[in-house]
C-alpha cells in the first residue's frame, strides 16, 4: 500500500482511500482529501516534517504520520 | 424585533474584512459563554435594527472543534434570519463545502462570492447564474478588500430575512443515501417538521453523539437509525461520516464544473512564487529567524519599548504622580486618600497603560504577519520542533516575546487556534526570564557568585526547560487531550496586509487587555497598596511594618524547606507579584536602605550575611517561574477566558517554582553533607514523579475514540 507520506515532491497522485477513524480523519476529509482527489506534493518543510502539498488548487499543509492515513495509487 | 444575521465562513475568506464593513465601529468583540472561541458582534451601518454576528472561522460543522461546536450551537438552536455565507471565489471547492452544510439549516442564506477581482485577474470566469441555481440561493459578487458589494450583500439578506424563503438546492446525494436520509427524517418525530430536518438527519446518519445527546431518542428509534446506517455503509464500503464528506464533494465537483472555467490550470501565482523563496529548504530558517528579531526589535527592544518605558518611567513616574498629588495636597486631601489615590489608583492605572504601547506596537507587527499569512508558514517551519513538547508551531512567538515582557507575551498566544495547546502556551509562556526578571537575576549573581557568567544563561535555560517538560507533562492530562485536532492546516495565500484590517485587529486586542485585562491589575494593585500600607489596626505605616508584613511573616515558613524562610525574602516575593522588579527594591527597603540600584548593590552585603549561595539560587529559581505579576495575570485571565483555568496557571506555575527550587535546595544539600529526612527525601519523590509523568507513554487516541451509536 503506498501512503501520501511516501510520495516524492513534484509528484502529483491519486487518492484511493482513507484509512484511520474519527476527527483526524474528519479533518483531512473536510479539507477535501477525498477518494479520487488528486494531490500534488509541493514540498517538505525545512525541517523535513510537515508537508505541503496543492489540493483543489489550494495549498495545504500535513504533517507525515497524518499522510500515511492516506492511500494513493 | 431586530433582524439577526450570521456571517459565515472559511478562515481567510475575507469574513473578517466584510464584518469590518458592515457594521463599522459599531462591534462588540467578547468570548462565547464558557470557552475562549472570539465572539463578536455588530450593528448593521445605516441600518440600526440589523444585528451581525460574526461566527468564527470554520471549514465544516462537524463536532470536533470547538469553533464548528459554537457555530452550529447559534445557527440551529437560536436560528439567525438569515446566513450571509462567504466564499472565496479563488478556492472555490473547498469553501463551497461549509455551504453545502450551511443551506441544510434551513435558514436563508445569501452568498457573497467574495475576492472575485482575485478570480478576474486570474482570467477565470465564474457563470453566477449557474452557481446560484444550482446551489438554490442567491449568489452576490464582491470584493471586500475594495469595499464592493458588501452592501448589496447585507441587502439582499435583509430582505430574505424578511421573507424566510428557505434554500432549495439543485444538486442530490447518491440515491441510495439520499433515500436512507429521507428514511431518518420520517423516521425521528422530532425533526420531521423541524426548519433544520435535513441538517439533523445527516447528523444523526454521521452519528454526530452531540446531535444525539441534544435529541434524546429512545432507545428502539437509535436502533433503527443504526440499522439504516449499517445498511448503507455496508453498501458503499466506508463509514457514513466519510460517504457525507464524499458525496458533498462529488456534489461540488459538478457544481463548479458547470458554473466555473478556469483559464490555465497550472501556473504559479506570484504567491507561490513569494513562497518559493519564504518556505524553501535552505533559505525558511535564517529569514524566519530575521523577521522574528525585527518583530522583537521593534515591539521589545526599541519603539515599543521606549514608548512603554516612556509611560512608565515619565508619564506615570514624573509627570502624573507628582500633579495629581500637588493638587491633593492643595485641596488639603487627608494623607491616606492621597496615598490611596496617588500609590493605588494611580499606580494601578499606570501598571494597565504602562503595558499598552508595547503591546499596541507588537499587535500592529502580529496584525501583519497574520493578515499577510506569513504565520501560517510560521507554524509550517516551527511544527516539527514544537510538537515534540505538545506545543504548536505558533507558541514560538508569545516564547520570544516573553523574553522582553510576559504580558505581550501571553497576549499574543491568541494566534494559536487549537485551545490545549492554547492553554498551555499562556501557562508556560512567562516561564521565560522577562526584563522585569533580570534585576533579580542581577541582584543574586552579583551579591551571591561575584557576578558569574553562568547565572543569567542558567536562568534562561531553566526558563526554556520549563517550558519543555511543562508542554510535555500537561499534555498527558485530561484537560490538555479533550481536542485532536489534528495538524491540517491552510496555507493561504501571500496577500499585501490591508493597513484597515491590521489597524482594527490591533486596536481590538488593545481595547480587549485594557478592559479585561486591566479590572484584575487595577483591584490587585489597590488591594496590594492597601495591605502594604496598613497595619492591623488600620493606620498608615512603613511597608516592613504592614499587613503584607506580618502575612510575610506568617508565611515564610512555607518557604523554610526552598532555604529561605525568613520574612524579608517571603516579603519580597509577595512584593514581586506587583512588579517582578520590586523583588529588588522590597529588599533595599527592609534592609533599609534609602535607594537601590537596578543591581541592588547596596543590599549586597546584608545578603551576603543571610544567604547561603545554594538558597539564594533556590530564591532566584523560584523567583523566576512562580506566578508572573499582575500584569502578567490579568494578561492570563483575558486569554484563558475564565476564572477556573487562570487559577490552575497560577496555582501550576507556583506548585512548579516550589517543586524545582525544593529538588535544588535539597539536592544541593545532599551534596554537601546536610541530608533532611524529610524534605530530602521529598525532593527525591518529586524528581521521581518529573521522570515518571515525563516518561509515562500517551495513548495516542484518547479522546479520539468514538463509540458506536448503539452496541
Amino acid at each position: 500500500m503506498r501512503t501520501l507520506r511516501a510520495v516524492n515532491c513534484g509528484e502529483t497522485v491519486k487518492v484511493v482511500k482513507l484509512h484511520g477513524e474519527g476527527a483526524v480523519k474528519r479533518r483531512i476529509m473536510d479539507m477535501g482529501i477525498t477518494k479520487g482527489t488528486e494531490i500534488y506534493v509541493r514540498k517538505v518543510a525545512p525541517l523535513g516534517d510537515p508537508i505541503e502539498v496543492n489540493v483543489r488548487n489550494y495549498e495545504l499543509t500535513i504533517r507525515k504520520d497524518d499522510a500515511q492515513m492516506i492511500e494513493v495509487e | 424585533m431586530p433582524i439577526k444575521i450570521a456571517l459565515a465562513g472559511n478562515p481567510n475568506s475575507g469574513k473578517t474584512t466584510m464584518f469590518n464593513h458592515l457594521t463599522g465601529s459599531t462591534q462588540y468583540v467578547g468570548n462565547w459563554p464558557g470557552v475562549t472561541v472570539e465572539k463578536k458582534e455588530g450593528r448593521l451601518k445605516g441600518d440600526k435594527d440589523v444585528i451581525i454576528q460574526d461566527l468564527p472561522g470554520i471549514y465544516s460543522l462537524s463536532p470536533y472543534t470547538l469553533e464548528e461546536v459554537v457555530s452550529r450551537n447559534y445557527l440551529v438552536n437560536e436560528m439567525p434570519d438569515a446566513i450571509i455565507n462567504i466564499v472565496d471565489a479563488s478556492n472555490i471547492e473547498r469553501n463551497l463545502y461549509l455551504t453545502t452544510q450551511l443551506l441544510e439549516i434551513g435558514v436563508p442564506v445569501v452568498i457573497a462570492l467574495n475576492m472575485i477581482d482575485v478570480v478576474r485577474k486570474n482570467g477565470d470566469v465564474i457563470d453566477i447564474k449557474k452557481l446560484s441555481e444550482a446551489l438554490g440561493c442567491e449568489v452576490v459578487e464582491t470584493a471586500a478588500v475594495k469595499g464592493t458589494g458588501s452592501k448589496e450583500v447585507a441587502a439582499k439578506a435583509v430582505v430574505l430575512a424578511s421573507k424566510g424563503t428557505k434554500p432549495s438546492p439543485r444538486y442530490k446525494f447518491s440515491d441510495t443515501v439520499e433515500a436512507a436520509l429521507t428514511e431518518i427524517e420520517n423516521l425521528v418525530d422530532s425533526i420531521s417538521n423541524h426548519r433544520s430536518r435535513r441538517f439533523f438527519a445527516v447528523k444523526l446518519f454521521e452519528r454526530d453523539e452531540k446531535i444525539l445527546e441534544q435529541l434524546k431518542l429512545d432507545e428502539n428509534t437509535i436502533n433503527r437509525i443504526e440499522e439504516i446506517i449499517s445498511k448503507v455503509e455496508n453498501e458503499l464500503d466506508d463509514d457514513s461520516e466519510s460517504i457525507i464528506t464524499n458525496e458533498r464533494y462529488t456534489c461540488i465537483s459538478q457544481v463548479v464544473e458547470k458554473s466555473v472555467h478556469k483559464k490555465n490550470k497550472s501556473r504559479l501565482t506570484t504567491s507561490d512564487k513569494i513562497d518559493l523563496v519564504l518556505t524553501n529548504r535552505w533559505l525558511a530558517l535564517p529569514i524566519f529567524a530575521a523577521i522574528m528579531f525585527l518583530v522583537y526589535y521593534i515591539s521589545i527592544t526599541t519603539v515599543g519599548g521606549w514608548a512603554t518605558d516612556w509611560v512608565n518611567d515619565v508619564l506615570f513616574g514624573e509627570i502624573i504622580p507628582p500633579a495629581v498629588e500637588g493638587f491633593l495636597v492643595s485641596v488639603g486631601c487627608a494623607d491616606w486618600l492621597i496615598s490611596l489615590i496617588v500609590d493605588g489608583i494611580v499606580g494601578g492605572v499606570g501598571a494597565v497603560l504602562g503595558f499598552l504601547p508595547q503591546m499596541i506596537v507588537l499587535f500592529f507587527c502580529l496584525s501583519i504577519l497574520e493578515d499577510c499569512g506569513y504565520m501560517a508558514r510560521i507554524a509550517f517551519i516551527m511544527d516539527r520542533i514544537f510538537r515534540k513538547f505538545g506545543l504548536s508551531g505558533k507558541s514560538f512567538i508569545p516564547m520570544l516575546v516573553a523574553t522582553g515582557c510576559g504580558v505581550p507575551g501571553v497576549m499574543a498566544s491568541r494566534t494559536i487556534e487549537n485551545e490545549s495547546d492554547r492553554r498551555i502556551t499562556i501557562m508556560t509562556t512567562t516561564f521565560m526570564p522577562c526584563s522585569a526578571k533580570l534585576p533579580i537575576i542581577a541582584l543574586i549573581a552579583g551579591a551571591m557568585f561575584r557576578d558569574s557568567a553562568w547565572v543569567a544563561p542558567s536562568a534562561y535555560f531553566v526558563g526554556i526547560a520549563a517550558i519543555i517538560v511543562s508542554g510535555i507533562i500537561l499534555k498527558k492530562f485530561k484537560g490538555f487531550i479533550g481536542d485532536p485536532a489534528p495538524f491540517v492546516m491552510e496555507l493561504p495565500k501571500y496577500h499585501l496586509p490591508s493597513p484597515k484590517t491590521v489597524s482594527i485587529h490591533m486596536f481590538d486586542r488593545a481595547k480587549s487587555f485594557v478592559k479585561k485585562a486591566g479590572t484584575v491589575i487595577l483591584l490587585a494593585c489597590v488591594g496590594v497598596w492597601f495591605l502594604s500600607s496598613f497595619n492591623w489596626t488600620l493606620t498608615m505605616v512603613d511597608a516592613e511594618n504592614s499587613i503584607l508584613a506580618s502575612l510575610g511573616k506568617i508565611i515564610a515558613p512555607i518557604f523554610a524547606p526552598l532555604g529561605w524562610g525568613d520574612w524579608k525574602s517571603a516579603v519580597s516575593t509577595l512584593n514581586g507579584l506587583i512588579a517582578k522588579e520590586n523583588v529588588v527594591g522590597t529588599f533595599g527597603v527592609l534592609y533599609g536602605v534609602e535607594e537601590v540600584s537596578e543591581n541592588g548593590a547596596e543590599v549586597w552585603a546584608a545578603l551576603q550575611a543571610s544567604y547561603t549561595q545554594l538558597a539564594a539560587y533556590s530564591f532566584l529559581i523560584f523567583n523566576l517561574l512562580c506566578a508572573p505579576c499582575f500584569a502578567a495575570i490579568g494578561a492570563i485571565r483575558r486569554e484563558m477566558g475564565n476564572a477556573k483555568w487562570t487559577l490552575i496557571a497560577l496555582g501550576y506555575q507556583t506548585g512548579l517554582a516550589y517543586a524545582v527550587s525544593l529538588i535544588i535546595y535539597q539536592f544541593g544539600m545532599m551534596f554537601t553533607g546536610n541530608f533532611s529526612v524529610i524534605f530530602g527525601t521529598l525532593a527525591i519523590i518529586l524528581v521521581a514523579a518529573f521522570v515518571y509523568l515525563l516518561f509515562k507513554p500517551v495513548n495516542k487516541h484518547e479522546g479520539l475514540t468514538r463509540k458506536a451509536m448503539a452496541s
